[in-house]
């Protein structure tokens, strides 16, 4: 071997030595709906997600990581495929970003069946909270019926006596149903599943005006959320029979796209952009700097699933091999939320505060979801007790 | 019995939307052989062009042109740069292209404009309500868009029956070879029919796009319901589609209406709501079942 092929041994050699002691960073998986109507959920997601790892520069916890996105189109059949292919050639383990509680449900047991860990940034299916809730299955955003419990409750709290409650008819339709009745107090006198891939809504909106209710309260996320609320207001009912919603069917991208048709809604959220502390002032600052938008309440659940993510990953140096140390890590929940307290509960799903936003027009002209006040503290979910780990 | 009466006119005027698409469909399958799975991106064209427009100029007339033209052009730039390639290959193929054409119009969509939804307004002199019947104040803009498929079909009809391209049309129907034979320039006729196919596609994307949102894929959600329609109608004709398309919006709206109130008199709340809905949203399904199984060529067929 001549001197010139030795010294490139060597180099090489020398490059791989180097590599092999640089931490390799943990790769996290997300597979997350990034088109069609609810794209922007997945999207906002993602770069809240991504936010908050650019903020540490490229880690989390201290620890380097790698995030590969895919789009599921939400459709369960290519959710699966995206975790397969990440699982079998990437060799993920630790997974993120289901939207829609569908794919979530066809998804996260293929991950949790492979020894992987699932840490959900939106869907909170009712099954996975009790019965079959699993050591490696953690939920930073809220469990389905939260969201709409919450709405319950803020209606009773508003006097409101007999409810018209609507739907599309999927899990996450019929979680917002069963939340938002089992802390109303009133009479529910209408209760309409629609279907998620409706475009019109003037059968409903008749039956609406045809029961005279005191209040209306609607689940449609995304797209299916503008279109309802632009027909409502259409048919002349915005004006007469006020409206009462969770946080899905009312975040900041809906609320701009229907404009006028908003204002005076009520809405029930986890988290809004003017929440006064730091962790939030933070968060809210470097989102817009970045992306030149508001952030959804999406983006704050993709921001704290990595802070959330960041605190395990600092406890376990990185390491993976042993999932339990990861749970235990996991469950302390040792960073700060956007949205103020923050805990686990024994399922592994959150316990947290719900507020009562209102859509006003600002001194500016712009409209803007306005804290109100508290109307749930330390709020769990009802399957909490159904769960055995 | 108003309440009934309102909802028959919901039905007519999701039927209207749905004739719109499913006429310019149907024209280019019976015409062409194509089926073209991106009709719905070009009903999603012409609404992003009608709403970029409307809040650029604030002009619902210029709005209304641009939605037009948008959806015409791109539709005979597809028949001229993609379609004219596949005429002589099998379906299979074309499907393939089309959806190919799915994904790169939506993707282009989201890369021009982002994927959150576009806002667009009623025009003011439209967004108020009449009472049709005392008692029953319905939305005027609704009221138009049924009195613009009217029109449409009233005019398609005329085009077809009386005029010579409306000849041209039918005969390129009815023998394709025999048109050539003749000297007619088909190629042109194709990117006529597709043209216009592509503007009713528009027409119907620009109305819906004050009262449903202006997203990306909202193509995709309504063009399921309009090959039902155009399988129940019959394939290539123009007559089954206002049949096809009537029914299923009459069907589609009435059991969303009423079945779950109907069942709510034979069982329990819960179910009887779990079962409506789910029988509701099968029943324009079931319908095209039973319509296969009882007319294998549509209620209103084309030829023969």
């Amino acid at each position: 071997m001549n001197r010139k092929g030795f010294l490139l041994t060597l180099t090489v050699l020398a490059g791989l030595a180097t590599s092999a002691v640089a931490q390799q960073p943990v790769k996290i998986g997300m597979v997350t709906t990034l088109s069609g109507p609810g794209g922007y959920l997945g999207q906002d997601i993602r770069d809240g997600f991504q936010l908050a790892i650019d903020l540490e520069g490229g880690k989390l916890g201290g620890v380097p990581v790698q995030l590969l996105v895919e789009d599921d189109a939400l459709k369960p059949g290519q959710g699966k495929q995206i975790a397969e292919k990440f699982m079998k050639s990437e060799r993920v383990r630790l997974f993120t970003g289901i939207v829609f509680s569908n794919v979530a449900g066809a998804v996260v047991p293929d991950i949790l069946d492979e020894g992987g860990i699932y840490v959900s940034p939106n869907a909170g299916p009712s099954n996975f909270a009790g019965k079959e809730c699993h050591r490696n299955y953690f939920v930073v955003s809220w469990q389905n019926d939260n969201l709409h419990e919450s709405a319950g409750q803020a209606a009773t709290d508003l006097g409101y006596k007999r409810a018209f409650i609507l739907a599309p008819n999927y899990q996450a339709g019929k979680d917002a149903l069963t939340g938002f009745k089992r802390l109303f107090k009133g009479e529910v006198i209408g209760e309409v599943y629609t279907r998620l891939d409706q475009t019109d809504f003037a059968a409903e909106m008749a039956q609406i005006r045809a029961a005279q209710p005191d209040v209306v309260f609607q689940f449609h996320p995304g797209g299916l959320g503008i279109t309802f609320l632009k027909q409502y207001q259409q048919a002349g009912l915005l004006g007469t029979i006020p409206m009462v919603v969770a946080a899905p069917s009312m975040d900041s991208v809906t609320m701009e796209a229907v404009g006028d048709a908003s204002v005076g809604i009520s809405v029930t959220s986890h988290w809004n952009a003017d929440f006064d502390n730091e962790a939030n002032k933070k968060f809210v600052e470097a989102f817009q700097k970045k992306y030149n938008r508001l952030p959804t309440y999406y983006g704050s659940q993709g921001y704290d699933t990595a802070l959330a993510i960041a605190a395990a990953l600092k406890a376990v140096n990185g390491d993976l091999s042993d999932t339990e140390k990861f749970r235990q890590a996991m469950l302390k929940a040792d960073f700060q939320s956007t949205r103020g307290a923050f805990k686990f509960g024994p399922n592994q799903h959150p316990v947290q505060d719900w507020y009562l936003l209102r859509v006003e027009r600002g001194s500016d002209g712009k409209l803007a979801l306005r804290t109100q006040r508290k109307v749930l503290s330390d709020h769990a979910d009802a399957y909490a007790g159904q769960c055995k780990l | 019995m108003t309440l009934v009466l309102e909802q028959i006119l919901n039905g007519v005027q999701l039927g209207v939307m749905l004739f719109l698409l499913a006429a310019g469909l149907t024209l280019i399958f019976g015409i062409m052989g194509v089926i073209n799975l991106a009709h719905g991106s070009l009903y999603m064209v012409g609404a992003y062009a009608a709403a970029v427009t409307a809040s650029a100029t604030g002009s619902a007339i210029l709005a209304m042109l641009a939605g037009l033209a948008a959806a015409a052009v791109t539709g005979m730039a597809i028949e001229y740069v993609v379609l004219r390639r596949l005429y002589a290959r099998n379906h299979l193929d074309q499907v393939l292209a089309t959806f190919g054409l799915i994904l790169f119009f939506n993707q282009g969509v989201t890369m021009l404009f982002g994927r959150q939804p576009l806002f667009v307004d009623i025009p003011a002199a439209l967004s108020g309500a009449v009472e049709i019947v005392p008692g029953v104040p319905y939305p005027v803009y609704r009221l138009l868009i049924i009195g613009v498929g009217i029109a449409v079909a009233v005019g398609l009809y005329l085009l077809i029956t009386r005029t010579r391209i409306g000849m041209l049309v039918r005969a390129g129907a009815t023998n394709r070879e025999m048109v050539r034979a003749l000297g007619v320039d088909i190629r042109l006729l194709y990117t006529v029919v597709f043209g216009l196919g592509a503007l009713l596609a528009g027409l119907a994307g620009l109305m819906a796009g004050p009262i449903t949102s202006v997203q990306v894929g909202m193509g995709e959600q309504i063009l399921i319901l309009t090959f039902v329609v155009v399988v129940i109608g019959g394939i290539g004709s123009i007559r089954g589609a206002v049949v096809g398309a009537l029914l299923v919006g009459i069907v589609d709206t009435m059991l969303r209406a009423f079945l779950p109130t109907l069942l709510r008199g034979m069982m329990a709340g819960a179910e009887a709501d779990a079962l409506g809905a789910g029988l509701s949203s099968m029943g324009v399904y079931l319908l095209m079942a039973l319509v296969l199984l009882l007319r294998p060529k549509g209620l209103v067929p084309a030829h023969g």
